[in-house]
């Protein structure tokens, strides 16, 4: 008479477990090649490319934008939404003039993002120095972080 | 000309023959660069630079601009939630064909933009020198 073992049993094993050491194995593979940066890196298929930061009271978002004025962006906010619309104009005054390099490209652009956080739409303060924007959104009361405090009883 | 649509470019990072000491980037700028009879202008996209970060230099044909990146207010505590491009200084060398008048090089700074004048110096007049016969 046989007697079955339980540790004979086959085990119940998840279909999808072997996709998931695959993706691991994969990562694994990545981080060794191009070490953490590529962590949080992505690259922008819209222009301008923009770094977004996280303080403890508010949200920044950083754009380099040379050669573009103050008065040739727009920056809107509607619900969520942040768009940074413009369009950038190089003129060289110089009519007879011949190139040997034009690697600086004019054109317009236009580019939402949808914000991660609920922002006080009251409170948006945008400056653009040395052609670098700095947008600074602050955080919407609810959202900051409130500290309790505790009575001993 | 200018209907078109901005294209995202992505910074190039220069390279260096030799390892460098700090570990800051260096970036090179992205050029336009434009002659007319007198001069020779070079504008040079560097966001983030103010007046005294830049470094221009002329040593015999090599014109060199540097441009030191300073943002004071960013924070290394900030939490990153998107990180599309990177920050650095900016450094490009070029080898100048034309004879440029050291003297009178001048720069301007605006909006990020470096625009750089290097007037022709003129070809010194020939001398005609006659030959008296004794």
């Amino acid at each position: 008479m046989a007697i079955p073992r339980f540790t004979e049993k086959p085990q119940f094993r998840n279909p999808w477990m072997e996709f998931e050491r695959i993706r691991r194995g994969l990562d694994k593979l990545t981080k060794e090649a191009f070490g953490d940066e590529l962590h949080y890196s992505s690259h922008a298929s819209v222009y301008p490319p923009l770094n977004i930061f996280e303080t403890p009271n508010s949200l920044i978002v950083r754009a380099e934008l040379p050669g573009i004025k103050a008065d040739q962006l727009d920056i809107s906010l509607e619900t969520d939404t942040l768009t940074i619309k413009g369009k950038r104009q190089i003129q060289h005054q110089e009519s007879k003039v011949s190139f040997h390099r034009r690697e600086i490209e004019c054109g317009n652009f236009n580019r939402s993002i949808g914000l991660p956080i609920k922002i006080d739409p009251d409170s948006i303060s945008a400056k653009l120095v040395n052609g670098i924007l700095t947008i600074t959104l602050n955080k919407a009361e609810k959202t900051q972080p409130r500290r309790i405090v505790i009575t001993a009883g | 000309m200018t209907d078109q649509d901005l294209k995202v470019a992505n910074k190039q990072e220069l390279l260096h023959k030799e390892e460098t000491t700090s570990t800051d980037k260096y970036f090179v700028p992205t050029v336009d660069i434009f002659e007319t009879e007198n001069e020779v202008t070079v504008v040079a996209e560097m966001p983030g630079v103010d007046n005294d970060g830049v470094d221009i230099s002329l040593d015999a044909d090599i014109l060199t601009i540097k441009g030191r990146m300073d943002i004071a207010d960013e924070d290394k505590n900030w939490k990153i939630l998107l990180h599309e491009y990177e920050t650095g200084h900016y450094l490009r060398r070029f080898t100048v064909a034309e004879t440029i008048d050291q003297e009178n090089i001048a720069a301007t700074l605006n909006d990020g933009l470096l625009k750089i004048i290097l007037p022709k110096s003129m070809p010194a007049q020939p001398r005609k020198i006659e030959v008296r016969s004794e």
